[in-house]
């Protein structure tokens, strides 16, 4: 059995609790399982993380690299979608 | 070994009597001696695993195992009070000096020869330090209480892959089955008490193997019967590492993990 037949899992570790879970990686395994213990040996083994998921790639769909143009610049004159464009008024409490 | 001593602070006297301490230093290096082999064993995998992931998991089980060694070799040098180091203990002792049972010292062989002597080795370790935590010696009890962690991960490991192994293609089956064939027969040698064990039994120091390896076989048997593995029914065992009693293996892996102190005495980076 080589690498190439086990599926490519991405890796995702909580570096403490109440962080959210960040990708970290990837790694080969032959199911979930095996992915989370592989995880556990590769990805935390200095003190990472006290959570893992696992997801396997292909589960994974992404945005096409080639529309980047349309789907992101759009957004780069609109600051004003910033809540720190406007000003609060001083009588506003608890913003 | 030229890492932080993480030991705790401990009374510069200790309670026992010379005889029992004495007796307690052997078995001390025993476990020592035992960590020590298999770490040294796994660590031969270093680079040679049969995929990254399992490369550094066997590399973590064998940083793990040679911890807990570096932690009964301080306190066997402790309880010995000779001046011995525990470098001295581990380096510069011959193979008939070291009291590991032989299970730990076979060679690799295929990674199913190595996930089934770790995982045989593993049960024992999980049921042995779970009393030794809860034991008299304080020194121990500390001891135990970390590896035993550490422990329950490698016999989650194994087992999982023994697992993988008897329920898998046949191939691996056979590489499993003939592991077995050969490895089987060491396995009872964990818990056959030698003269000393029985003597630390009867001062309370050591636990009761019978109620370790009723522990074991019940857990091996859960395993090997998701692995749809039957368990051997042969009762061949051949001890005698405990007694100092070696295969030829140990020689030379004594060769290669005590080179450098050997051929540069006191050496240090």
């Amino acid at each position: 059995m080589t690498n190439s037949e086990w599926p490519l899992w991405e890796v995702f570790i909580r570096s403490k609790q109440g962080l959210d879970h960040k990708h970290v990686g990837s790694l080969h395994a032959a199911d979930a399982a095996m992915a989370v213990q592989n995880a556990r040996d590769v990805y935390t083994r200095r003190l990472e993380g006290v959570s893992i998921w696992v997801v396997e790639s292909r589960h994974i769909h992404a945005s096409n690299p080639d529309e980047a143009t349309e789907f992101f610049d759009p957004a780069a004159d609109k600051v004003y979608r910033h809540p720190t464009f406007y000003d609060v008024p001083d009588s506003i409490k608890h913003m | 070994m030229a890492l932080p001593d993480l030991s705790p602070a401990h009374g510069a006297t200790l309670p026992y009597p010379a005889g029992l301490r004495h007796q307690l230093f052997q078995y001390v290096v025993q476990l020592a001696d035992t960590s020590l082999i298999l770490a040294h064993r796994l660590s031969e995998w270093c680079g040679h695993g049969p995929i990254l992931e399992q490369d550094l998991a066997l590399a973590n089980i064998a940083l793990d195992l040679l911890g807990e060694a570096r932690s009964y070799y301080q306190y066997a040098a402790e309880l010995e009070g000779q001046g011995r180091t525990e470098d001295d203990l581990a380096y510069l002792r011959t193979a008939v000096e070291y009291r590991n049972p032989l299970l730990v010292e076979q060679p690799n062989g295929d990674f199913a020869h190595t996930v089934l002597r770790q995982f045989l080795f593993d049960v024992f370790h999980y049921e042995l330090l779970s009393c030794l935590k809860a034991g008299p010696d304080e020194r121990l009890a500390a001891i135990a209480e970390k590896a035993l962690k550490e422990a329950a991960y490698h016999r989650k490991w194994s087992a999982e892959w023994v697992i993988r192994f008897g329920d898998g293609t046949v191939e691996s089956r056979q590489r499993l089955e003939k592991a077995l064939r050969t490895l089987w027969r060491y396995a009872a040698e964990l818990t056959a008490p030698t003269e000393l064990e029985l003597g630390l039994q009867a001062a309370g120091l050591v636990p009761d193997y019978a109620a370790v390896q009723a522990q074991a076989a019940a857990y091996v048997a859960h395993v090997f019967g998701e692995a749809t593995l039957p368990v051997p029914t042969g009762a061949f065992a051949q001890p005698g590492g405990k007694l100092g009693r070696h295969s030829e293996h140990l020689g030379y892996l004594l060769a290669e993990l005590q080179y450098v102190q050997r051929t540069y005495p006191g050496l240090t980076w």
